[in-house]
C-alpha cells in the first residue's frame, strides 16, 4: 500500500501507510486470522479484550493476543462486551495495565443482537478515556452530532457504522457519513456492515479516510484472499478520491466552453 | 413490567399448531426466501412436516446467519453439579425428592478442587448447577462459591431454583454473568401434573424468572424447555414467544436457547413421545430462522456424531466432558477426562463421554474456533 498513499493516514501520534484496518473475532482459529491479517497487508488491527487474558499470565486457552505481532501491527483493543460508560473505562484501564497500547476502540452496546453503540455512554466514556490520556477510537452511529461531540473532547477518529456489524449491507447510512466527513477535524473510520470489497472502495472514495473490516473477512471461504480482495479495494477507492471522480449525471455536458464570448 | 406468564396465557396456540401441521412446501419456501421467520405463524409454518423437505435449505440459511452473528466460534462451557437435594417432586428429574439416590452436597472446598480440575481442561466459562433446597443450596452459600470461583472463571453461569430480583442482586454483584432457567414444560396442565410437590409446583412463577433476573443485572438468560414432556411443536412455539418477548423486554441481555431432549434418568420416567433427530434439526434450523442473534446450547445430552454434524449448523455453545453428579469430576481420570466409576447421583446419563480436548479438536477439525474465554470480570467490576 505504499505505492499509492500519497500521504499516509496519521492518527494521534501514528502513522498508517494501509487504511485497512482488520477485526479478529468470529475467525475460524487463530491461525486462519493471522494469515489474513498478514495477507491484508493492514497495519492496524482490533481485539477484543474480553477474550484476552488481561491478568498478566500466560493461558493458552485465552491467548489470541500472542498471534498478533505488536511490532507489525497496532494492536487496538476494543471494549466490546462493555454495557455502559464505567464497564468500557474499566476494562480499558486494565489493558494498560496489562502492558497493552494506551488506545482504545470505544465500544458501548448495551443490545447484544444488533451490537448499535450506545451514543450517551460512548461520549462519556470518551471524555474519560481522553482525559486519561487514552487515544480513542469511538465506535459510533452515523450521527454527525455525536461525531462533533466526540471530536470537541478530543478523540482521535470517529467511527462511524455503515450498517450494523456483520449485517454485510454495505454503507446505509451514506447520506450521514458524507456530512461527517465534511464536518471532520480527525480521521473518520467507516466501521461495520462493509460485506464486499466494493463497499470498501465506496467508503474511501466518499472521503472516508479508513474502513475497518472483520466479518466479511473472517466468515469468507477463504479470509486470506478475500482480505487481499479488501486491500485491492482500499488502495483503489482512495486512490479514487485522491484523483477526484466526476460528478454523477444524468445527462451529458457540452464540452465547448460557454464563456468564450467573454474573451472577444 | 409486562410478565410473559402474562402474555404465554393469552396465546391462541390452535390456529399456530393448525399451521405447524398443514403448512405446505411452498410456504416453508417462501420464509426461506425471505431470509427468516419474521413472526410466530412464519416460525409454526417451519415446524410443519413440509418443511422436513426443505431442511437442507433450513440449515443452509441457519448457517449462513449463525455465521454472520456469531462467526465460526463455539463457545465452550462446563457444568459443575453443587448438590443433587431437592425438595421439588418433579417425575422425569433424578434428584426428584422421593429418588433414590445418594445425596451429595460439595463443600465449598470440594467445590473448588472440581472447578479446578474444570480450569485445567481450558474452561474459562463455569455453570453452577444445583437442586432447589433452600437448606443446602443457600444463598449464601452459592455467593461464597462464586466469589471463589471468579478468580479461576470469567464467565459463571447459575442454574438454580428461581429466586426473587432482590435475591438475585448479591450473586450478580458477587460475580455472575448468567442465569438459566428452563421451563421444562410450557403446557400448563401437563406442568402441573408433573411437578406435584415443591416450589416449582408454581408454574408462572418459573416463567417470569429470566425477567426477574434480568432486573437483578445478569446479562445473559438462558430459557429452554425439556423436549419428551408434550408436543414437541407446542412447546417449540412457546419457546419461541419467549424467545420475542424477552428480545422485547430484556433488551440488553443476550438470549440463549437450549431444547434438551429428555434422558434416561432414576425414576424410570416415560417420555410422551421420542423428538427424532430429523426434527431436532429442524427445530433448531427453525428457532435460528427466527431468532438469528440468539445463542443456541447444545449439551453432553446429544451424542458425538450429532452434535458434530450440529456445530456448523446454527450451534453456537457446548458443554463437553460434563458430570452431572455432585462432586462427579473428583472420579474422572485426570489424563482421559473421563469417569472412572459410575455416577449414581447423576441428574442424567449424558450420552457424548469425550474429554473437553477432543471436542475441541473436532470442532476445530469442523472449521471452528473453540472459545474457552468470552467474558471478562472487569466488565462487571469484581
Amino acid at each position: 500500500m505504499t505505492n499509492n498513499a500519497s500521504q499516509p493516514l496519521k492518527i494521534g501520534d501514528r502513522t498508517f501507510d494501509s487504511r485497512l484496518f482488520v477485526g479478529t473475532g468470529k475467525f475460524s482459529s487463530n491461525e486462519a486470522m493471522r494469515e489474513a491479517l498478514d495477507a491484508s497487508g493492514s497495519e492496524l488491527v482490533t481485539v477484543a479484550l474480553k477474550r484476552a487474558n488481561l491478568t498478566g499470565d500466560a493461558d493458552p486457552f485465552a491467548n489470541i493476543l500472542d498471534f498478533l505481532e505488536s511490532d507489525r501491527y497496532l494492536i487496538l483493543p476494543n471494549t466490546a462486551g462493555a454495557m455502559d460508560a464505567e464497564e468500557a473505562v474499566r476494562i480499558a484501564r486494565l489493558a494498560v495495565a496489562a502492558g497493552l497500547p494506551n488506545w482504545v476502540k470505544l465500544e458501548i452496546h448495551p443490545d447484544p443482537n444488533y451490537l448499535l453503540p450506545d451514543p450517551i455512554e460512548t461520549l462519556q466514556a470518551a471524555e474519560t478515556l481522553v482525559r486519561e490520556g487514552f487515544t480513542v477510537l469511538p465506535y459510533i452511529n452515523a450521527d454527525p452530532v455525536l461525531a462533533q461531540r466526540l471530536q470537541d473532547v478530543g478523540c482521535a477518529t470517529v467511527m462511524p457504522l455503515g450498517s450494523p456489524i456483520g449485517s454485510n449491507r454495505g454503507i446505509d447510512t451514506r447520506a450521514q457519513i458524507e456530512i461527517i466527513i465534511e464536518q471532520a477535524r480527525v480521521p473518520v473510520v467507516v466501521d461495520a456492515g462493509i460485506g464486499a470489497p466494493s463497499h470498501a472502495a465506496a467508503a474511501l472514495e466518499m472521503g472516508a479516510d479508513a474502513v475497518l473490516v472483520n466479518t466479511a473477512i473472517a466468515i469468507a471461504p477463504d479470509p486470506s484472499a478475500m482480505a487481499r480482495a479488501f486491500a485491492k479495494a482500499v488502495e483503489a477507492g482512495r486512490e479514487a478520491f485522491e484523483i477526484g471522480l466526476g460528478p454523477v449525471q444524468r445527462a451529458a455536458e457540452a464540452t465547448s466552453p460557454l464563456t468564450t464570448f467573454l474573451n472577444v | 413490567m409486562e410478565r410473559f406468564s402474562e402474555i404465554h396465557d393469552s396465546i391462541t396456540f390452535e390456529p399456530l399448531l393448525e399451521r405447524a401441521v398443514n403448512a405446505t412446501e411452498a410456504d416453508v419456501a417462501r420464509i426461506i426466501k425471505q431470509g427468516g421467520a419474521r413472526t410466530l405463524y412464519d416460525f409454526a409454518t417451519l415446524l410443519s412436516p413440509s418443511a422436513e423437505s426443505k431442511l437442507e435449505d433450513m440449515c443452509r440459511l441457519s448457517q449462513r446467519l449463525t455465521q454472520r452473528h456469531f462467526g465460526k466460534t463455539i463457545r465452550m462451557f462446563a457444568p459443575l453439579y453443587l448438590s443433587n437435594e431437592c425438595v421439588n417432586v418433579c417425575k422425569y428429574c433424578g434428584f426428584s425428592r422421593h429418588n433414590d439416590i445418594p445425596r451429595i452436597t460439595l463443600s465449598i472446598d470440594e467445590v473448588e478442587k472440581e472447578a479446578g480440575m474444570l480450569a485445567n481442561q481450558g474452561f474459562r466459562s463455569i455453570l453452577l448447577v444445583a437442586g432447589e433446597h433452600p437448606k443446602y443450596v443457600s444463598n449464601g452459600y452459592v455467593k461464597e462459591i462464586v466469589s471463589r470461583l471468579s478468580k479461576l472463571f470469567p464467565s459463571i453461569a447459575l442454574e438454580l431454583g428461581p429466586l426473587e430480583t432482590d435475591s438475585y442482586k448479591p450473586l450478580v454483584d458477587a460475580g455472575c454473568e448468567a442465569l438459566i432457567v428452563y421451563q421444562e414444560t410450557y403446557h400448563e396442565e401437563t406442568y402441573r401434573s408433573l411437578h406435584t410437590a415443591g416450589p416449582k409446583k408454581h408454574y408462572h412463577w418459573r416463567m417470569d424468572t429470566a425477567q426477574r433476573a434480568y432486573h437483578a443485572g445478569f446479562r445473559r438468560l438462558g430459557i429452554g424447555a425439556l423436549f419428551g414432556l408434550h408436543d414437541w411443536r407446542r412447546e417449540a412455539l412457546s419457546v419461541a414467544a419467549h424467545a420475542q418477548h424477552l428480545l422485547r423486554y430484556c433488551w440488553k441481555a443476550q438470549l440463549n436457547i437450549s431444547l434438551p431432549r429428555m434422558r434416561p434418568a432414576s425414576g424410570g420416567f416415560e417420555q410422551v413421545e421420542f423428538l427424532q433427530d430429523h426434527n431436532f434439526v429442524q427445530l433448531i434450523t427453525a428457532l435460528r430462522l427466527f431468532a438469528p442473534h440468539a445463542g443456541i446450547t447444545l449439551s453432553t445430552r446429544e451424542p458425538a456424531p450429532l452434535r458434530n454434524g450440529l456445530i456448523p449448523i446454527g450451534i453456537t455453545a457446548m458443554s463437553a466432558g460434563s458430570s452431572t453428579e455432585p462432586g462427579g469430576y473428583s472420579s474422572f481420570d485426570e489424563t482421559s477426562f473421563t469417569p472412572t466409576k459410575d455416577q449414581e447421583g447423576e441428574q442424567f446419563h449424558i450420552a457424548d463421554e469425550r474429554p473437553p480436548s477432543e471436542v475441541a479438536a473436532t470442532i476445530s477439525r469442523l472449521g471452528y474456533e473453540p472459545v474457552w474465554k468470552d467474558f471478562d470480570q472487569s466488565l462487571i467490576g469484581t
